[in-house]
């Protein structure tokens, strides 16, 4: 499936400053049993976000009109634990089009690239700053340019460069994904399998 | 030329090819799919009009979600229940092998594999499950992936994957009454929280890993993945020869010998550069307990939750909602805390070695009356193993029942949920907030802790009946 291009992005963010976040609570285990991709978006951060009777939980900020936009800031070692990219899903089904963390975990970050969701690591100082500009302002814009490499706070700043893998990037600018990529690839591959069987 | 590690060994001789400045491609010899994360990959596959490239590299269970009681019968669930026969349809359609509910061979995915010796040294494997690391205890490269890649290798066989790092943790000397593997990889996390090994694989290595049995190092390396790794892994010796011959599909004859002969190649040569090394003392592990809400909150069973100022600052926010999620108070005792359910089970610590350690540990005692016992045992092979060794009816004599097969409430997806506010004492890997069902409160602890537990209504040190 050809996965959405991400050239750049101007957004205003929404913050989880909460460490750990992993994907059970970005999509709890009960909301695995769709077959599609889709949907999911509806029970990201479920149990953050709704109480029992399924009312959404005033104090969350999902549920705040207060913050809105494109990009999801949150606290380091963010995506841990299971390896369901329903969590991906959630997120980009919501909306978001990047993260930004000071910390991802490994599967989570393989996952969200394979999504067109771009995770962007920052250090924690950056993110530091983020979380309270965000807090003074909700209006507070960040600029992601992947082209660049580059995150910025509007509109002067401060701006921090971050990494992605080179084949990664090419891929998130033109929409490719791995699976055309290898497909071209199996005469290789065959060739590889006679040698090795 | 410096030697190698065994993940080099595995991984160099995997690699089909190179992308320009990016990831290699990665030839994968076994690929385990289940209900839960293979649908959408699947779809896709079919979305392209494609096939799955070999499928007789492919072998698929149904676990995730499934009911522990009456298997026989249809699931009640009706989103579980199409999702488990849509992953019937699916293997049918595209001729990969299951082992689906009540089939002989059924179980927890991380347990069906290496019991049935599909799991072997030096291969390169793959699942949509994070857990899949516990494979590693065999010497392989296994480690999970998304959904995504779960299409990806249903359609090529590789996986376009970046070296991780290398890291090997030592664990030397001699482990303590009541110590077991599960203490020991709890004791690691908390020493270097849940990133400490992010972008890393990690050898565990030294005496006290050697000593272990194949399912003690299973425990070992299927938590690898809670402290951030990619994946964890286990040289093959004679322990792990001895495992796996005579399995379903372990090698025969003249074949096993030449396995064996490649096997012995495989641990890391004795100059081998890891890009990280640590080393604790088996001296220092005491059983261990989880009080908060990530595995790497964990302290020796005889210790207080850490007070707030003993908390690092940053994690002080993290720290203080895991207290209130829990409803401790930081520098309590973690002993004589209230308990109301106890799970054994999982992929860390369903298969029979768990069993017959509770087992034995509650033989001839009685279930404290406060106390729900969930026993759920790894596989139908190991169900059927608990019957033969007599172990079901030691259990049910001290007022405990087994389940039938699945992943249950380690995760919670059937009917297997731990009641909202309620203590759980869980031989599994996670403790996340409502990991086992919403509001539940999870204690991540060994066999023999849970057993302990169990018998007395309150955390115990297991150590006091030994
Ligand atoms: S037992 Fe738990 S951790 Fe293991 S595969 Fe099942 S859900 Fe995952």
């Amino acid at each position: 499936m050809p996965i959405d291009k991400f050239v750049k992005l101007e957004s205003t963010c929404v913050p989880v400053p909460i460490e750990n976040v992993d994907t059970d609570q970005i999509i709890p285990a009960r909301f695995l049993k769709a077959t599609t991709r889709e949907g999911f978006g509806d029970n990201l951060f479920a149990d953050w976000r709704y109480d029992k009777s399924g009312n959404p939980k005033k104090d969350f900020v999902l549920n705040d009109p207060t913050y809105s936009g494109k990009i999801l800031v949150a606290g380091q070692n963010f995506g841990s634990g299971s390896s369901r990219e329903h969590a991906a899903w959630a997120i980009a089904g919501y909306g978001f089009k990047a993260v930004v963390s000071s910390f991802f975990a490994d599967i989570f970050k393989n996952n969200s690239l394979n999504n067109g969701l771009l995770p962007v690591q920052v250090s924690k100082e950056f993110l530091e700053e983020l979380f309270q500009a965000i807090e003074k302002d909700p209006a507070t814009k960040v600029e992601i340019d992947l082209e660049n490499q580059k995150i910025t706070l509007q509109p002067n700043g401060p701006s921090e460069s971050f990494d992605i893998n080179p084949y990664k990037k090419k891929c998130m600018l033109n929409g490719f994904d791995d699976i055309d990529y290898l497909l071209n690839i199996s005469n290789e591959i065959e060739t590889w399998e006679k040698a090795n069987s | 030329m410096a030697g190698k590690t065994l993940f080099e060994k595995i991984w160099d001789k995997h690699v089909v090819t190179k992308v320009d400045g990016g990831p290699s491609v990665l030839y994968i010899d076994r690929h385990f799919v289940h209900e839960v994360t293979s649908p959408q990959a699947f779809a896709g596959l079919r979305d392209r009009g494609i096939q799955v490239r070999k499928p007789e590299k492919t072998v698929a269970t149904a676990d995730h979600n499934i009911p522990t009681l009456k298997q026989d019968q249809p699931i009640q669930d009706e989103l579980s229940r199409f999702q488990v026969n849509k992953l019937a349809l699916n293997c049918e359609e595209f001729g990969v092998p299951l082992y689906g509910l009540n089939h002989k061979w059924n179980g927890i995915v991380h347990v069906i594999g290496p019991e049935l010796g599909i799991t072997k040294p030096g291969m390169t494997i793959v699942c949509g499950d994070s857990h899949t690391s516990t494979h590693g205890a065999f010497g392989s490269i296994a480690f999970g992936i998304g959904t995504s890649e779960v299409e990806m290798v249903l359609a090529t066989q590789t996986l376009l994957q970046n070296k991780p790092k290398t890291m090997r943790i030592n664990i030397d000397g001699e482990l303590g009454k009541g110590v077991v593997s599960k203490d020991i990889v709890l004791y690691i996390i908390s020493q270097i929280g849940t990133g400490g090994a992010t972008g890393y694989f990690v050898e565990f290595a030294g005496s006290a890993i050697r000593n272990l049995s194949m399912e003690a190092r299973m425990t070992i390396c299927n938590m690898s993945i809670e402290m951030g790794a990619r994946g964890g892994m286990i040289a093959p010796d004679e322990t792990t020869f001895e495992y796996i011959k005579g399995r379903e599909f372990a090698p025969k004859g003249a074949e096993w010998d030449k396995a064996v002969e490649e096997w012995r190649q495989l641990p890391s040569d004795a100059d081998a550069a890891f890009d990280k090394e640590l080393v604790f003392k088996a001296s220092d592990i005491e059983p261990m307990i989880t009080y908060g809400t990530n595995p790497g909150m964990g302290i020796g069973i005889s210790k207080s939750i850490p007070t707030f100022e003993e908390i690092e600052k940053s994690t002080q926010a993290t720290f203080k909602k895991s207290m209130q999620y829990m409803d401790f108070e930081p520098g309590d005792a973690m002993i004589g805390k209230k308990v109301d359910y106890v799970f054994i089970g999982s992929c860390t610590n369903g298969r029979i070695e768990d069993l017959r350690a509770f087992a034995a540990f509650v033989k001839g005692k009685k279930k404290a009356d406060n106390i729900t016992a969930w026993i759920v045992p790894g596989s139908h092979q190991v169900e059927a193993q608990a019957e033969e060794e007599g172990i079901r009816q030691i259990l049910e004599e001290a007022g405990f029942e087994m389940r039938q097969p699945g992943c249950s409430a380690c995760l919670a997806m059937n009917d297997d949920k731990i009641p909202e506010g309620n203590y759980a004492v869980s031989t599994s890997n996670r403790n996340f907030e409502g990991r086992q069902g919403p509001g539940a409160r999870t204690m991540l602890a060994s066999p023999l802790t849970a057993a302990a537990t169990a018998i007395t209504g309150k955390i115990t040190d297991p150590r006091d009946f030994l």
